[in-house]
């Protein structure tokens, strides 16, 4: 289980997060939505400890990992994957190179089982055989499928998922979908989507909360969702340009 | 006035950071030696990389920098000091500061700009978060290789640099002053001390961990896109260069 509370997080003057509480149960799809730049990658981030709070405090099945040791912070990252948003595959690696690389650091595993873990990972994500190919011979879509593989190689607890559908054709992205919830039901993971696709979060969450001005303002399901009478959570998901919700002016 | 007093301020308090998180990263990287044996295939990389890409270079510069000295000193002792001496001038200049400095300053192009570049690029690409998120450490992985390969390849290059310069002198020394080579390296020999040759590799061995780590702060400092890369490049350079001319007088002057 993964306790937020009250996190708060600036970056010079720009206030992101503004006292974020938030607790995801074991082997929920919780998704958290909102507008592009309102935070939703800096909590991620938060979660594994790749930023750290100006205040508030983050527990991973009790523990403070803000407070822990390096080794037990490794420890504790070890129970995540982490998809990141523009996959952040390793360049000068092969696809292979790049998913064994947590079992060559953080295990005894032989070359032949090593491979073997890798060719079962890569199946799941539905690529099969590219072992040998270089990101940069890679699809976007694949691209977040081979870190997905990476993100899982290590069969994690937690799997938190950066904005896992942007930039994909709707195909691409719903062939994601699917697998988010695939791998939620079958390795029995907690999973943790941040986007603001709509049709991604019909169709992966148990439960959707919205940030937004650096505070989470609605908790509840999919279905919930559509008939609330939150007005910025409603223009939000109607994709409406009239609300509350107003473009800031850009200052030059 | 004030705003500018607050830039001096600013810059001053950035300058002291800067310089505190150099010593940190160094640090870290230091309570990684027990790992080298875990890290071995990074180094061998990192030396291949860092070392032996780097000797073409460094032979061309050695080369000229030997044959420039050469015909330098020839003008210099022309009409006062017999050419007898020639060769000791010049491999004296070499060994202790041509050979060391021409080096590092090459290095400093090719090897530091190249760290930050690739680091940079690591970092803006997410590339060192996802490490982090795999439990591996980016200074385990990424800087201790550079920075060790820095330390032990930059010496090693200044040594082939030494050689080839003093061949490069002799070079002139032949085809233009006519100076038969048991002449030139006579005196090579005559004025040869090992103090000479071990000055310019602890110097050599300094200014290879300085532009490793150097090359290793900035890119893992690196922010923005593309033009956040080619800017730490920059920086990597000019900051080694720098930092290689100052210690180079620090060293000169304790080590004569």
């Amino acid at each position: 289980m993964i306790e937020i509370n009250d996190l708060h997080k600036s970056f010079g003057s720009k206030v992101v997060l503004r006292g974020v509480n938030l607790n995801i149960e074991n082997g929920e799809r919780l998704v958290i939505i909102g507008r592009s730049g309102c935070g939703k990658s800096v909590l991620l981030k938060h979660i594994i400890n790749l930023l750290q709070p100006d205040k508030g405090y983050i527990l991973v099945d009790e523990i403070a990992i803000r407070k822990v040791g390096q080794k037990d912070l490794f420890f504790l990252r070890k129970q995540f994957g982490f998809l990141f948003q523009g996959a952040a595959l390793f360049d000068s690696m092969t696809v292979a190179e790049n998913i064994s690389l947590p079992l060559v650091e953080h295990t005894n595993l032989s070359q032949g089982e090593m491979d073997r873990k890798v060719a079962e990972k890569l199946d799941l994500v539905g690529l099969p055989g590219i072992e040998k190919l270089k990101p940069s011979e890679l699809s976007g879509g694949m691209k977040k499928r081979v870190g997905l593989a990476r993100a899982i190689i290590l069969d994690p607890k937690y799997i938190l998922y950066d904005e896992p559908t942007t930039g994909l054709d709707p195909i691409m992205a719903a062939n994601i979908d699917k697998l988010i919830v695939r791998l939620s039901e079958q390795l029995k993971v907690t999973s943790i989507v941040v986007t603001h696709d709509m049709q991604s979060v019909e169709k992966v969450a148990d439960r959707v909360v919205m940030l937004h001005n650096g505070i989470i303002i609605y908790s509840g399901t999919v279905s919930d969702l559509k008939t609330t009478n939150n007005e910025v959570v409603h223009q939000f998901v109607n994709a409406e340009a009239e609300g509350p919700i107003q473009p800031k002016p850009h200052k030059y | 006035m004030v705003s500018f007093i607050t830039r001096i301020g600013a810059n001053s308090i950035r300058f002291v950071r800067q310089t505190g998180e150099i010593f940190i990263m160094l640090g870290k990287t230091a309570r990684y030696a027990g790992q080298i044996w875990r890290t071995r295939k990074l180094i061998v990389e990192q030396l291949m990389e860092i070392g032996v890409k780097s000797i073409p270079l460094v032979i061309f510069v050695g080369l000229f920098a030997g044959a420039v000295a050469s015909v330098q000193t020839a003008y210099q002792l022309k009409g006062f000091v017999s050419y007898n001496y020639l060769g000791a001038a010049t491999s004296v200049a070499i060994f202790i500061e041509l050979g060391p400095v021409l080096t590092a300053l090459v290095a400093a192009g090719r090897i530091g700009a190249s760290i930050a570049a690739e680091l940079g690029t690591m970092r803006v690409t997410e590339q060192i978060d996802a490490l982090e998120a795999l439990a591996i450490d980016p200074i385990r992985y990424l800087a201790l290789p550079r920075i060790l390969s820095g330390f032990i390849m930059i010496p090693l290059l200044t040594v082939i640099a030494d050689f080839v310069g003093i061949m490069g002198a002799y070079g002139v020394a032949y085809l233009n002053l006519d100076l038969p080579s048991e002449i030139f390296f006579g005196s090579v020999k005559d004025f040869f001390t090992i103090m000479n040759v071990m000055s310019g590799i602890i110097k050599a061995f300094v200014f290879g961990g300085v532009t490793a780590i150097v090359g290793c702060y900035v890119g893992f400092s690196t922010e923005g896109g593309a033009e956040g890369v080619g800017q730490a490049t920059i920086r990597a350079f000019v900051l080694s260069a720098a930092l290689i001319l100052l210690n180079d007088y620090i060293l000169s002057v304790i080590l004569f």
